[in-house]
């Protein structure tokens, strides 16, 4: 078990034999250049599935702190009950196999949007939770502030709130984009190319599965670690001097 | 396209679901309890100030928590055979994965929990002349337990919702009941609704137990 071959990803995928230099060209791919291809959908199906989150997210997180809008706050609270009591792995399947069946439309969908629609909508709950916490968060003079200016509406949200409960939330998005690498995974189930599903597929095909499953779990860890930094380097870049958010305050419960 | 509900029936439910939803239940319960055990063992490690105590309990967390759940459960179906010398189950196999990894995200409920006890309550355990087990045991540990019960009630509830994982290793969970039952009638869009359906009203009501057990929590501190 221990005598490990890591030759096995300069192997051809089609052949079985050892390529020098280890990156095949064209059609001849290797191992190596197979599992950057796989690391290439967990990224991509990731990052576009987290822009939809954000902006779904944000919308809902929105409505659901709206004042004398009762019907809107139902609709987001319904949301998010409904996307956080199910589970992922589940709605990956409602989107892959139900919702093409159910709106014919649906049907030229390419597999890569029905997950990314999966993943971006279960993790819209968890941003648009977060964001109504941030937003309740601040002092709610900060609100009156902007309607006793004139603001209307969209224009205090967009000039005073928003601008604070973002800088406010940026801890747990940090983690929420972490979790959607790791909830990526969850695509191998509909056959998604991803990293998952690689190690799974070449594991098997190479009978080598521990150097797949280590190299693998390094990507994500290597992605996770990206991911962090990024968003440290934004906290940083957006923070109000002398402003500290309410969560890392006195230690509260 | 059709739905035919008709074939989600007590005898589907009987002849596929319930065995399925036995192994999620037991799963889910065998988890909580032993990730509890281990993850107060990985927090006191982490709260002890010995380095070689701390830094492997960190390490180990850690590490569990930048990995993706269903790597976890692939690295342990292949391992566990190896370490403990023959094959082993998919079910079995899936109950040590649970138990390990809900250990580290546990343990760090567990370390946010004794964290949030003022320090004072220590000191004046030591004031009695309490030794660090039971100060830790009289003291710290039933007021933390109490502080931090409803964020472990809804860790359960993801607990229970990531069960359905160990679909990766073709353990027989209640998703996969309701996926072998649509595959066998033919009428798999059913299936996986009712899926949804029946996890649903099993977390929402969860949830909102958790949700009234807060409140009652908060009022009387």
């Amino acid at each position: 078990m221990l005598n490990m071959d890591w030759a096995v990803f300069c192997r051809d995928t089609l052949t079985g034999d050892v390529v020098a230099g280890c990156l095949g060209e064209g059609r001849d791919i290797t191992y190596l250049n197979w599992i950057f291809s796989a690391w290439g959908w967990t990224v991509s199906v990731s990052l576009t599935a987290l822009l939809l989150a954000l902006v779904a997210g944000s919308l809902i997180g929105v409505i659901r702190t709206l004042p004398d809008s009762p019907w809107l706050v139902r609709f987001g609270d319904a949301w998010v009950e409904l996307f956080r009591n199910v589970p992922l792995l589940v709605q990956i399947f409602l989107w892959y196999h139900v919702v093409p069946a159910l709106i014919p439309p649906m049907k030229n969908l390419s597999p890569f949007v029905l997950v990314v629609c999966a993943l971006g909508f279960f993790t819209s709950a968890r941003i648009a939770e977060q964001l109504r916490a941030g937003i309740q968060a601040l002092p709610r003079g900060q609100r009156y502030a902007g309607m006793a200016l004139g603001f209307t509406t969209p224009q205090y949200y967009r000039y005073v709130i928003l601008p604070m409960a973002y800088r406010i939330i940026v801890p747990p998005l940090t983690s929420e984009s972490m979790n959607i690498f790791k909830n990526s995974s969850v695509a191998f189930a509909v056959s998604i190319p991803e990293l998952t599903q690689y190690a799974l597929q070449v594991g098997e095909e190479t009978s080598r599965p521990i150097e797949i499953y280590l190299a693998v779990t390094l990507l994500y860890v290597i992605s996770a670690l990206v991911i962090n930094r990024i968003m440290a380097f934004v906290e940083k870049r957006a923070q109000v001097p002398g402003f500290v958010a309410a969560g890392t305050g006195a230690g509260g419960h | 396209m059709n739905l035919d509900f008709s074939i989600v029936n007590w005898n589907l439910i009987q002849g596929f679901i319930l065995k399925g939803l036995w192994f999620s239940v037991m799963l889910t319960v065998i988890a909580t309890l032993g990730g509890i055990f281990f993850g107060t063992i990985l927090a006191l490690m982490r709260l002890s100030g010995k380095r070689w105590l701390d830094a492997p309990a960190a390490f180990y967390v850690n590490g569990m928590r930048s990995i993706p759940l269903v790597m976890v459960i692939l690295w342990f179906f292949l391992l566990v055979p190896f370490i403990i010398g023959r094959p082993i189950g998919a079910e079995y196999s899936s109950i040590i994965t649970f138990v390990a990894f809900e250990a580290a995200y546990f343990s760090e409920i567990m370390r946010a929990g004794i964290q949030s006890i003022p320090r004072g309550q220590v000191f004046a355990g030591q004031a009695l002349g309490m030794s660090y087990s039971q100060n830790m045991k009289l003291v710290v540990l039933p007021q933390a337990f109490r502080n931090m019960l409803p964020v472990l009630l809804t860790q359960t509830i993801i607990l229970f919702q990531d069960t359905s994982l160990v679909y990766a290793i073709g353990a027989y969970d209640m998703l996969k009941g309701f996926d072998v039952a649509g595959k066998n009638f033919g009428r798999p869009v059913e299936a996986y609704l009712a899926a949804a359906v029946a996890y649903f009203v099993i977390c929402y009501s969860l949830s909102w137990a958790v949700k009234r057990l807060h409140k009652k929590i908060a009022i009387i501190r």
